[in-house]
């Protein structure tokens, strides 16, 4: 069970977070990896609470649905409050937040991780639809579960025509995100990011 | 290298490529959640194989529609929910009665009535087996993985023109939503052959002896199609000994293929305590704590997962009753399921229900709990 | 013209008569006006289904030799759009009654219209449900006695032709039994036209209607009926108020509009099949 990641992404309607977890499970396929991936569904299509699970394993998934997560992405102030609490095992989940909604509280034995994730997006690439792709980055940089390339090549392959490269390069920017703006903290990581 | 490359695959698409590449070219619904997805899939797909998809007005013409186009010759599905199943179960008993081919997809989602129609439930088991009236035959199957769907699909398709008799494919919110890892075989040779309009010369389209193949409209075989009971040529009666046989036979010919219609696996201990009897989703659930009981364990566990549901697959669960000491049957629902299986068990082993209705699947947890329970 | 011992022979299923239909129904009337609108138009046999619901007159497909398809109640409109989008070059009757098309199958009628599919629909009208025993139907006339009527219906009645128009059909005839080499010639002209057509048969009923509403007997039946149609080329050189309680009988529109099913086929790029008669 040593491999097994099972990875929560969360936040609101109209983030992007569905597709998200798509391209996370297709990049697990393509990576030869066994890949299930579930959502929440409720009747608004924008807007509303959003969340996606996604389990990668080298073994069979038996059980579809997230019971232990060991990854955490939370969009928004919501979700994170939501969701914290479903972190069974404290301080071995990576747990990723954007700091543009979130603003805590970050308990130490969390060690919760805030980026720019959606001003960035808007403020370098200008388009904050991408804010998903860029999330990917930074969980993919934070835990090396999918090769690199094979996780941009999955990008390329799902996104909307046309629109391949600037995913891919808010991808990359999710990485170059994570190496520089880093912080245990929102406050930090503003900073460092400014 | 294999030609095939695996794909990232939802429940309800692979329904749709299963039906396809089981020779589908008919589609007819009504958009209901969690299905719509295959009716999306044929929307795109149909057009480009010199298919046909129609958004019909209601849940009742979508049906009607399915069988309308079998009757000329196309393979014909259809794919609802609770509400949309419930609207469609006249028609459903009219082609088990007129024994025309088709395929009926239930994405089972939280009832009674609108329900919680985003929430996974198995309560649509009971409406699968009685949903329309009459003592009427029924093959129901309920997959329990994207691949199996898939594969599923097919059989039901294949089944369905071999024994001209609608088949159900019950699935829930889980499998149909899912995403999964697949390997879909490519140009496969899964397809049965095509409907014909050569006929043997003594043809008769409801041949008492047996199962006559259908043969479409517009070959210049003038046969009548009723939901009346009617004699070998298709023509209403109401005599009964013609009556009772005619009725018999429709249930007989599913036995005659048992084989094929029943499905079944059984995984774990040769001389198990406990067994698990459990089907569609709940089946993974089931599995994840076998695995751990018995494969890493070794404890007197099984898991008989059933992927026909009706028939019933009654030798099966008195083979595992005759083994075991308790039979724990897991379900999405108030026991629908177990009923039956506590009909068949009689005395030879205990039965005891698992049963969750609050819109969430059972965990391995609450499974490994009872299990636990009877070993301690 | 066909000699009647051709008709019989080919197109009715002999075997099965006498037909289940009450003396004095028009049902019989209808069917064979059909029957002689079929061997009008010099269709290959093997090309005609004949579709129908639950009813009385629904019944007529089992005694027609072609493909026939008896459905469900009020479902046979939906039954032949399946089996016409399947297989677009097969010429589609679909008999209904008044309650089976116009109350239970409503929606079917409207969308069928709607879509302009080439069905040739044809609604055997006698104001009432036969094969129950009398209930009133929405074709019932306001005041008319019903089994479930008994002091007269209070509820207005569809005027079907201009439903069907108002919904969509391209093609709106009326004839009746009184009158049935005219409702021969409209059924044929309904099967050559190009989309959804309708032709609303008046047809009497003199044990469940007639009886209870004192309208006679099945003669006194047909006599009124004849006496109160008057067809559309008459009507039209007459005053409105010459026209008050008359039925307009004759092909009351007749419009040129894409046809679903060859427009479907067009869209996929796919031809439809002609039968080579050679």
């Amino acid at each position: 069970m040593g491999n097994r990641q099972e990875i929560l992404l969360t936040g609101a309607g109209g983030q992007g977070l569905i597709l998200a977890s798509i391209v996370l499970a297709q990049a697990a396929v393509n990576d030869n990896k066994n890949v299930v991936q579930t959502q929440s569904y409720g009747p608004e299509a924008r807007g509303g609470a959003s969340m996606a699970g996604v389990i990668i394993d080298i073994d069979t998934i038996e059980y579809p649905k997230v019971v232990n997560p060991t990854i955490l992405l939370c969009l928004n102030q919501a979700s994170f409050t939501k969701y914290l609490p479903r972190i069974k095992k404290i301080g071995e989940c990576v747990v990723i937040v954007d700091s543009t909604f979130v603003s805590g509280p970050f308990r130490d034995e969390y060690k919760v991780k805030s980026y720019p994730i959606t001003r960035m997006a808007k403020e370098e690439i200008g388009k904050e639809v991408v804010a998903n792709m860029l999330a990917l980055g930074v969980l993919n940089a934070s835990t090396n579960i999918i090769d690199r390339e094979i996780f941009r090549e999955s990008i390329f392959e799902l996104a909307p025509k046309g629109s391949g490269e600037l995913n891919q390069k808010a991808f990359d920017l999710g990485y170059s995100l994570y190496k520089h703006g880093s912080g245990q903290n929102k406050e930090e990581t503003i900073q460092n990011s400014q | 290298m294999p030609e095939t490359k695996p794909v990232l695959m939802q429940g309800n698409e692979a329904c749709a490529e299963g039906a396809i590449s089981a020779g589908v070219r008919f589609y007819a619904g009504y958009p209901i959640t969690p299905s719509t997805e295959v009716a999306e899939k044929m929307a795109v797909r149909l057009p480009d194989l010199g298919g046909v998809f129609i958004q019909m007005e209601d849940e009742i013409a979508s049906m009607a529609a399915v069988i309308g186009a079998s009757i000329g010759g196309m393979r014909a599905l259809t794919a609802t929910s609770g509400p949309g199943f419930s609207l469609k179960q006249e028609n459903i008993g009219y082609a088990i009665m007129a024994e025309i081919p088709c395929v009926i997809v239930n994405v089972q989602r939280m009832g009674p009535s609108t329900g919680v129609p985003t929430a996974p439930s198995q309560g649509d088991v009971m409406q699968a087996r009685w949903g329309t009236h009459g003592d009427h035959p029924v093959i129901v199957f309920s997959p329990a993985s994207v691949y199996e769907t898939y594969y599923l699909t097919i059989a039901a398709v294949n089944l369905s023109q071999k024994l001209r008799q609608p088949v159900i494919l019950l699935l829930d919110e889980v499998v149909g939503h899912m995403r999964e890892k697949v390997t879909i075989p490519k140009d496969s040779k899964l397809m049965v052959e095509k409907a014909s309009d050569k006929v043997p010369a003594d043809w008769k389209p409801y041949d008492d002896k047996g199962l006559a193949p259908l043969v479409p409209f517009g070959f210049g075989h003038y046969y009548h199609v009723t939901g009346l009971f009617h004699d070998q040529y298709g023509f209403p009666t109401g005599d009964p000994p013609q009556v009772e046989r005619s009725l018999e036979r429709i249930h007989e010919k599913l036995m005659k293929y048992r084989d094929e219609v029943i499905l079944t696996n059984y995984i774990g201990h040769k001389e198990p305590r406990v067994v698990i009897i459990t089907y569609g989703c709940t089946v993974r659930s089931a599995r994840a704590v076998v695995k751990k009981a018995y494969w890493n364990n070794r404890m007197p566990v099984g898991l008989l997962s059933l992927q026909t549901l009706w028939p019933f697959p009654d030798k099966e669960v008195k083979e595992v009753a005759r083994k075991a000491d308790v039979i724990i049957v897991p379900e999405m629902n108030m026991g629908q399921i177990v009923g039956e299986v506590e009909r068949h068990v009689k005395d030879e082993a205990e039965v005891v229900p698992l049963n969750r209705y609050d819109g969430e699947m059972i965990s391995p947890d609450q499974i490994s709990e009872m299990i636990g329970r009877w070993l301690a | 013209m066909a000699s009647i011992d051709h008709l019989t022979k080919d197109f009715l299923r002999t075997k099965k008569l006498p037909h289940i239909w009450c003396p004095g129904c028009g049902n019989g009337i209808v069917t064979a006006a059909l029957v002689r609108a079929i061997e009008r138009a010099d269709f290959d046999q093997r090309d005609v289904v004949i579709v129908s619901g639950i009813g009385c007159s629904s019944r007529a497909a089992g005694y027609l030799n072609f493909n026939t398809l008896h459905t469900t109640h009020g479902r046979a409109l939906a039954f032949a759009t399946g089996l016409k989008m399947a297989r677009p070059e097969l010429i589609i009757y679909v008999i209904m009654g008044d309650g089976d098309c116009s109350a239970i199958g409503g929606n079917h009628f409207i969308h069928s219209a709607r879509r302009n599919i080439d069905l040739n629909a044809i609604v055997v009208n006698n104001h009432i449900y036969g094969m129950t025993g009398g209930q009133h139907s929405p074709l019932t006339p306001g005041g008319k006695k019903a089994t479930t009527a008994p002091r007269g219906t209070l509820e207005r009645e569809f005027k079907l032709l201009e439903l069907a128009r108002g919904a969509g059909a391209t093609f709106g005839a009326r004839g009746n039994a009184a009158q049935p080499r005219q409702l021969e010639q409209l059924i044929a002209r309904a099967a050559n036209h190009k989309g959804f057509s309708v032709v609303e048969a008046l047809s009497p009923c003199p044990i469940a209607y007639g009886r209870r509403n004192k309208l006679g007997g099945p003669v006194d039946m047909l006599k009124e009926m004849k006496e109160n149609s008057i067809s559309i080329e008459r009507a039209s050189r007459k005053e409105q108020s010459e026209l008050e309680g008359k039925t307009i009988t004759g092909v009351l529109f007749d419009e040129d509009v894409p046809e679903y099913a060859s427009e479907y086929y067009k869209s996929i790029g796919k031809s439809i099949p002609v039968r080579d008669n050679g």
